[in-house]
């Protein structure tokens, strides 16, 4: 661990006279601090979407997975009858924490959005709606579903399960494709920093021949290489992830009612995530260089 | 020190070199002589480790060239000083970093060696030329300039390759001169040239062993030269 650490502050440090012996070269510093700034900007956003949907997934599956609900219709002479029965049944059920009926503030409140504030809710026929919260064991919805038929006959048991399914699906491999792009694009900025490597590489031959003939071993040529490459990956990223802070930033705010669109974001210390971007592409860019620089030393004398 | 035993190298299908025996033993000074195509410089990077024989034995240090790996080689190369005809420097670096490019490889602070290499541009006459860059040189001060940076880490060795190549007469003489001043220090000392004018003027300042490559073998040249 101690060589690993040794090996890191020597890269950082550098060795001012051994950092001469590279010339620089315009494109190829252009192109990785390009690359590495643009791909760490797209990662920002992947990290972003991989969080925001790892959010969604846990939300829909635990907390709307504890919750059921219970919808009673019948003529509203027989409703409250219903109801009460529905609620004796619930509370007799094994796994069920609390059940409580939706006040008639509450049902109107969730039509609002439809049919505005002022709805009559007494006057129209509509259901009664019963709110399950489960315990952790959870019931037996099959069961449940024998009991509420041969006791309340208006009642139908929505356990969610239906639509949370898909739902959570959906948010599951949303998360899962802002994994496979961050890998994506670690994957093109290791192409794209490899290609300025090699062509680097290649420009300077002449400068490889010459340490070779003077005593220089692989390492020191290497070395001097992966250390330009690396720390101009590094600035690159770091450039790149502030950008892409930036542009989260200014995108409307994590709400929990605003849905998912809202909710593209880092939330608390999930901010830090973006932080270890510019490492990662510091060690994409380290293990590009080397393997280019080993390749190209291999076919010298 | 540096002995090739039936050496042979082929390239592409030929062969360039064939069945050479050579011994450079400490202190000695050589000459290879032969016409240009001949193989000397095939020669000289089997001797710094620079193509491996493909047939024959070369053992540079004691150690068989062909065991030794590429940190081997560089290591080794720290003990042979080598001056090419086309000098091959960095030619984004001054002279003076240039000459002292074999410290920095090797790890000691050339900033330490400021001296050293201040004594060394003076002895090839390149005091007020240090922060010049290669191209702004001409070829007897690149050629001056290549041969400091070959004895700057003190090598046991010295391999010059037509290193009067692109002078003109008076130059060469002074780089001879200081060839022949390394070899009394107790240098081992092997220069590559086709100029046979080089190496009578030698006569009368070292005694040199004058070889001359012909048909791809090396052979002591006669009392003609």
């Amino acid at each position: 661990m101690s060589a690993l650490t040794d090996r890191v502050l020597s890269l950082v440090s550098g060795d001012a006279q051994a950092d001469r012996v590279v010339p620089p070269t315009g494109y190829t510093a252009t192109l990785t601090l390009f690359a590495a700034a643009v791909m760490t900007f797209l990662a920002v956003f992947a990290l972003a979407l991989s969080l925001a949907t790892g959010r969604l997934a846990d939300r829909w599956s635990s907390e709307l997975a504890r919750t059921s609900t219970l919808r009673i219709s019948a003529p509203a002479e027989q409703m409250e009858a219903q109801t009460r029965a529905a609620l004796r049944v619930l509370e007799t059920t094994e796994g069920v924490a609390s059940a409580r009926a939706l006040s008639t503030e509450e049902q109107r409140a969730l039509l609002g959005p439809w049919f505005g504030p002022d709805v009559p809710v007494e006057t129209l026929p509509i259901p009664q709606l019963v709110e399950i919260v489960e315990d952790s064991t959870g019931y037996d919805a099959a069961g449940l579903r024998l009991r509420l038929q041969a006791e309340v006959p208006g009642a139908v048991l929505d356990d969610h399960t239906r639509w949370r399914r898909p739902l959570v699906t959906a948010a599951s491999r949303l998360r899962l494709l802002g994994l496979l792009s961050m890998a994506l694009i670690g994957a093109a900025m290791a192409a794209m920093i490899t290609l300025a490597a090699q062509a680097s590489l290649a420009a300077n031959t002449q400068v490889i021949s010459v340490l070779r003939l003077v005593g220089a071993r692989d390492s020191y040529i290497t070395r001097a290489f992966v250390r330009r490459f690396t720390l101009r990956a590094l600035g690159g990223a770091g450039i790149g992830m502030v950008l892409g802070l930036l542009a989260i930033l200014i995108l409307p705010p994590a709400q929990e009612e605003g849905g998912f669109l809202t909710g593209l974001g880092f939330v608390g210390w999930h901010w830090l995530w973006p932080l270890i971007l510019p490492p990662l592409a510091g060690a994409v860019a380290f293990w590009a260089t080397r393997s280019a620089a080993r390749r190209r030393l291999a076919e010298m004398p | 020190m540096i002995e090739l035993e039936n050496v042979a190298y082929s390239y592409g299908g030929g062969e360039l070199l064939s069945d050479v025996t050579l011994k450079l033993a400490p202190g000695s000074f050589h000459f290879l002589t032969g016409p240009s195509g001949a193989g000397k410089t095939t020669l000289l990077k089997l001797c710094y480790a620079a193509l491996v024989p493909t047939a024959g034995q070369a053992t540079l240090f004691g150690q068989d060239l062909r065991e030794m790996d590429r940190d081997a080689v560089a290591l080794t190369r720290r003990r042979i000083g080598v001056v090419h005809q086309d000098c091959q420097f960095l030619d984004h670096l001054p002279i003076s970093e240039n000459v002292a490019l074999p410290l920095v490889v090797s790890g000691r602070d050339a900033l330490k060696e400021q001296a050293n290499l201040k004594d060394l541009l003076a002895w090839v006459g390149l005091s007020s030329r240090a922060n010049a860059l290669p191209p702004e040189l001409s070829g007897g001060e690149r050629q001056r300039a290549a041969l400091a940076r070959a004895i700057i880490m003190s090598p046991d060795v010295i391999l010059a390759d037509e290193p009067t190549g692109n002078v003109d007469w008076e130059m060469s003489q002074r780089l001879l001169t200081l060839l022949v001043e390394l070899n009394r220090m107790g240098k081992t000392v092997l220069v590559a040239t086709h100029d046979l004018s080089l190496i009578r003027a030698a006569k009368s300042q070292v005694q040199a062993r004058v070889l001359r490559i012909a048909q791809r073998r090396v052979q002591l040249a006669g009392a003609d030269l």
